[in-house]
């Protein structure tokens, strides 16, 4: 960062946050306030410029940074049956699964592709928490175990980015029943050799935390993510007092042995890089052969 | 004395008046009320007969819930031989949530595991009311590893509202210490069979109940969430847990057509708490058939077995 804009930054705000502005062209940081050009943010992975605020990037997004040159195939996964249960509650599971489609331009929460980092072959996949809070259904459970199959037949790492607020709640049981799914996928990994590691983004919480979130090799999370089994809001009210600032976050978790590192998303290509090849017993990758495609492109925000 | 539910109050009512009457003669030596007893009990076994016949999701959770159910260690006392329980974590401690040990089930030795809720006030504090934290899912683990490099046969029985959400629960790794359970149910190379008796509460059931054939009694309800808790969110009212339960599927009936169970085991009418023993002697019935599909086979054999299981699960939907 220098100078100029250190110093024309807080005169911008000051115009900008009194009136409406473009979405198109000014994002809002959730965390410390400051209007940041959209653009400005997206090259640096919605990480905010001014606070590090790691803010949701959807796996397309995300994709296209961490393999070389933005390019990646996608896996295709198997269709789950629509709405297994027949669930409704106040609104039909169909209508909010497209309504969910329509916002995201994805067809459900998660991503998987091939592709190659730092020339290390690898399978990817990502939690989409703009599809319906990134929530684990039974198409997720599919998306896994397919990423893991995929990773077993190409013999591959598999990296895996996790991101909900839980179970899919329309699928009850079913998404229950992911837990011991994706846990068979991390088995066909280890089984097979290969290294699984996780990233987890903010927030993982739930029955993904409780399983394949917490199966990895090794586990990054990306700083001050909330990772946790029940929320802050449940135990609140189940022993009726304040949780001290901080708990339940990356840093916490570190400090509480259950991860190996927290790494700014914006360092997280060159380290995963390096672990994988580690793990594969490569030599190392060379620095400048190929660097991080740069994004120029907006990725699809909700507001 | 009974405990009634809610929906059981007309039932309570005639019931608690055939009780009067038998009391009153008690004392009054001329008075006779048999014909009239007689009549009202048979009355409350009809109304009984009604009200069981086809209980909602949500009186099904009440009934799951009910004080007087059979719990684990019931089920322990009766059907087990020379229990021996094995205690802790080996690392922070013991959690009296999760009660499991050496016995003998019909003479074969066994590793039995489960959620103990506690049957009194001072025992369901003890028993953390059947939620367990981490320490009660690695003494699991535990005993489950043990169970493997020995050869025995793994029960387990699920009782519990869901694991603990508490603050040293979260501090001291629940996600970590539920994802190696349910890891190490599916890498055993031993029978692993699994009843739930009561509430199969979300993670915090999945961590025993990733089993070879898992068994439901008539009256339980296994679930992702509490109707409460679903209610909560997606109703943003947790009042409205009826429309929940409905919605959620999470009765043995309901399970056994989505094929997440093998078997639902009938309970005597009127539930499980007003004929425990029966209930106890379909459940080590239940038991014993699954471990006998299960014997024989060899290690590699069950543990493609739970495997296979668990990935079919969900391709059906309820309509089918
Ligand atoms: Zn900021």
């Amino acid at each position: 960062m220098n100078w100029i804009t250190n110093y024309v930054r807080p005169r911008i705000n000051s115009i900008f946050s009194r009136r409406e502005t473009p979405d198109n062209l000014w994002t809002k940081c959730p965390e410390c306030g400051t209007m940041l050009f959209h653009r400005e943010v997206s090259e640096n992975l919605n990480v905010c410029t001014n606070c590090d605020h790691h803010m949701h990037i959807t796996p397309r997004a995300r994709f296209e940074a961490l393999f070389d040159g933005g390019i990646f195939t996608e896996v295709k996964v198997p269709a789950s049956k629509p709405d297994p249960l027949q669930f409704r509650d106040q609104k039909k599971y169909p209508d909010r699964l497209k309504a969910a489609q329509k916002q995201t331009g994805e067809s459900e929460a998660m991503l998987v592709a091939c592709g190659e980092i730092g020339r290390t072959p690898i399978v990817a996949a990502a939690q989409d928490f703009s599809f319906m809070a990134g929530s684990m259904g039974m198409y997720v459970g599919n998306a896994i175990i397919a990423a893991a199959q995929e990773a077993v037949k190409l013999k591959r790492p598999l990296i895996l980015f996790s991101a909900a607020g839980g179970a899919r709640m329309q699928e009850g049981i079913l998404s229950l029943m992911q837990m011991p799914r994706t846990t068979v996928a991390v088995q066909m990994l280890k089984e097979a050799g290969l290294p699984y590691i996780v990233v987890l983004t903010h927030p993982t919480t739930g029955g993904v935390t409780a399983s394949y979130a917490m199966l990895g090799d090794v586990h990054i999370a990306e700083p001050n993510a909330l990772i946790c089994f029940a929320g802050p809001r449940v135990i609140e009210q189940t022993i009726r007092e304040k949780l001290p600032e901080g708990f339940q976050r990356a840093e916490y978790l570190l400090d509480h042995g259950m991860l190996d590192r927290v790494t700014p998303r914006t360092q997280l290509r060159d380290e995963l890089i390096s672990i994988t090849r580690m793990l594969l017993g490569q030599p190392p990758a060379i620095k400048g052969d190929l660097p991080a495609p740069k994004t120029d492109k907006t990725p699809p925000e909700a507001p | 004395m009974t405990h009634y539910m809610d929906f059981e109050r007309p039932l309570a009512e005639i019931e608690g008046k055939a009780e009067e009457l038998r009391a009153l003669a008690r004392t009054n030596e001329d008075m006779d009320v048999s014909a009239e007893a007689a009549a009202l009990d048979s009355k409350a076994a009809s109304l009984l007969t009604e009200l069981y016949k086809s209980l909602t999701p949500w009186r099904k959770c009440q009934v799951a819930r009910h004080p007087e159910r059979p719990h684990c260690r019931d089920y322990i006392e009766a059907l087990f031989t020379d229990f021996v329980p094995l205690a802790g974590d080996r690392n922070f401690a013991d959690d009296h949530a999760v009660m499991g040990g050496l016995a003998r089930f019909n003479d074969q030795p066994v590793v039995v595991i489960g959620h103990e809720k506690g049957s009194d006030t001072k025992s369901r504090i003890d028993r953390n009311f059947g939620m367990a934290r981490p320490e009660g899912y690695r003494k699991a683990v535990r005993l489950m590893d043990l169970a493997g490099r020995f050869g025995l046969p793994v029960i387990t029985l699920v009782d519990t509202p869901g694991a603990y959400p508490g603050k040293g629960a979260e501090e001291r790794g629940q996600s970590e210490a539920i994802a190696r359970s349910t890891e190490k149910c599916l890498q055993i190379g031993v029978p692993l069979v699994s009843v739930i008796i009561g509430e199969g509460g979300s993670g915090g059931a999945v961590a025993f109940a990733t089993a070879n054939r898992v068994a439901m009694l008539e009256h339980s309800v296994y679930s992702v969430i509490t109707p409460e808790g679903c209610a909560a969110i997606l109703w943003k009212d947790a009042e409205k847990m009826r429309e929940a339960a409905e919605a959620m599927r999470l009765t043995a009936q309901d399970l056994r057509k989505l094929g997440v169970t093998d078997m639902t085991i009938p309970e005597p009418l009127g539930g499980a708490h007003r004929h425990p023993q029966e209930t106890i002697k379909a459940v080590g019935a239940a038991i014993a058939d699954m471990l006998k599909e299960l014997s024989g086979k060899k290690p590699k054999a069950l543990i493609d077995d739970r495997r296979r299981k668990f990935l079919e699960i969900g391709s059906k939907g309820i309509a089918a």
